[in-house]
């Protein structure tokens, strides 16, 4: 008899696969934001799966939420579509992916099992922690705990990289995004900004003029070609 | 009429339970799954969910980008000014068992603090990033995606 957990498990490890595969053959940049979203989404569901409720929360909305989002925006930048490589600049990456993973299967054995209560992640100052916090502390949780005062610090640290990263998009983009003078090609028709933020509305007419333009002008080359041409 | 009915009238009965939600995992951190960052993060995810749907303006109207830029800061010196208090009670730095007048009581200020200082940071810079890669470009209309 499979138990009923392993069969989920393994059903959420093939979706990730298919999620993957289909990933790298797409070409379609929106259709890969999205199924990276998937991705993310179906690990959280493993995440679940593996009693990581914490991972699983943080994996929904960072992954599948806010990423997803900033990858749209940086995809609006740029081309839709992605141009497909030669294959002999393909083989160099092939190779490194294949090397790591068997590398990776190679060290499989070596892993504690899980849940191992003697593995060093829980043997050592873990179980030590878990010891401690219900006389020291008195909430249930180990884990907030740890985070929050036996690792203080480090989640210091944390805080302060998140603040850091959220200032250095802030200096370089600026909240509304104008920070400076910026440019861009999204579909060949180029964006440009100053750095007013009254410039906002501006771009954005002359976007929408900008691709009637272009409209306008490939219906006349059209024109012109099927009244030069007699068929 | 709105072709996003059905999305914005979902999205105006969902958007208060992402909230509500958040709230739930910050402070029920002590006693299951969650803490400062996972309610960071969903907080963050309601706000961008109202952007999706409602516009860039209006959720700017609803939480102000000088508000984001405050909370990013807040959020850092909450944790950080937690520390200085512990120092100020002649403790080691963020030991919170000095805050009160029993350890595990003091411990469990601290947390609270703390947790609410890494909700406040990182909501407020996902909030901002949002707000700096979603200010870029003009709204795009339905066909042009």
């Amino acid at each position: 008899m499979i138990p009923s957990v392993l069969i989920l498990d393994i059903t959420l490890m093939a979706l990730l696969v298919v999620v993957a595969v289909s990933i790298v053959r797409m070409r379609s940049l929106f259709a890969i934001v999205m199924l990276q979203g998937v991705y993310s989404l179906v690990s959280a569901a493993w995440f679940v799966s593996l009693d990581a409720v914490d991972v699983a929360f943080t994996e929904a909305a960072v992954g599948a939420g806010v990423s997803t989002i900033l990858m749209l925006s940086a995809m609006l930048l740029a081309d839709r579509e992605s141009k497909p490589i030669e294959m002999r600049r393909q083989v160099g990456p092939l190779m490194v992916v294949i090397v790591t993973g068997i590398a990776l299967f190679y060290a499989i054995p070596d892993m504690p099992a899980f849940g191992d209560a003697n593995s060093p992640a829980n043997a050592y100052v873990g179980m030590d922690y878990i010891d401690r916090t219900t006389d020291e502390i008195h909430i249930p949780n180990v884990v907030t705990a740890v985070l929050a005062s036996y690792r203080g610090f480090d989640t210091f640290g944390e805080v302060v990289v998140i603040f850091a990263a959220g200032l250095g998009v802030l200096l370089l983009l600026g909240l509304n995004g104008n920070a400076g003078k910026w440019r861009a090609r999204p579909n060949g028709v180029s964006v440009c900004s100053t750095a007013l933020p009254s410039a906002q509305d501006a771009i954005g007419e002359s976007v929408a003029s900008l691709a009637n333009k272009r409209k306008t002008e490939q219906a006349a080359a059209e024109a012109a070609k099927d009244a030069g041409s007699p068929s | 009429m709105n072709p996003h009915v059905i999305l914005r009238v979902v999205a105006k009965f969902l958007i208060p339970l992402i909230a509500v939600f958040a709230f739930y995992v910050q402070f029920h951190g002590d006693y299951g799954p969650g803490g400062g960052f996972q309610a960071g993060v969903i907080l963050a995810a309601a706000v961008i969910l109202y952007a999706l749907i409602f516009g860039l303006d209006a959720a700017k109207k609803a939480v102000p980008p000088s508000a984001v830029r405050v909370g990013m800061s807040l959020g850092v010196l909450l944790y950080g000014g937690t520390g200085v208090v512990t120092w100020l009670l002649g403790a080691n730095y963020l030991e919170y068992g000095v805050l009160a007048s029993d350890p595990a009581d003091g411990q469990h200020y601290g947390i609270l603090t703390v947790e609410l200082g890494v909700l406040f940071s990182v909501a407020s810079v996902m909030v901002a990033i949002f707000y700096a890669f979603g200010s870029r470009q003009p709204d795009l209309s339905d066909e042009d995606w």
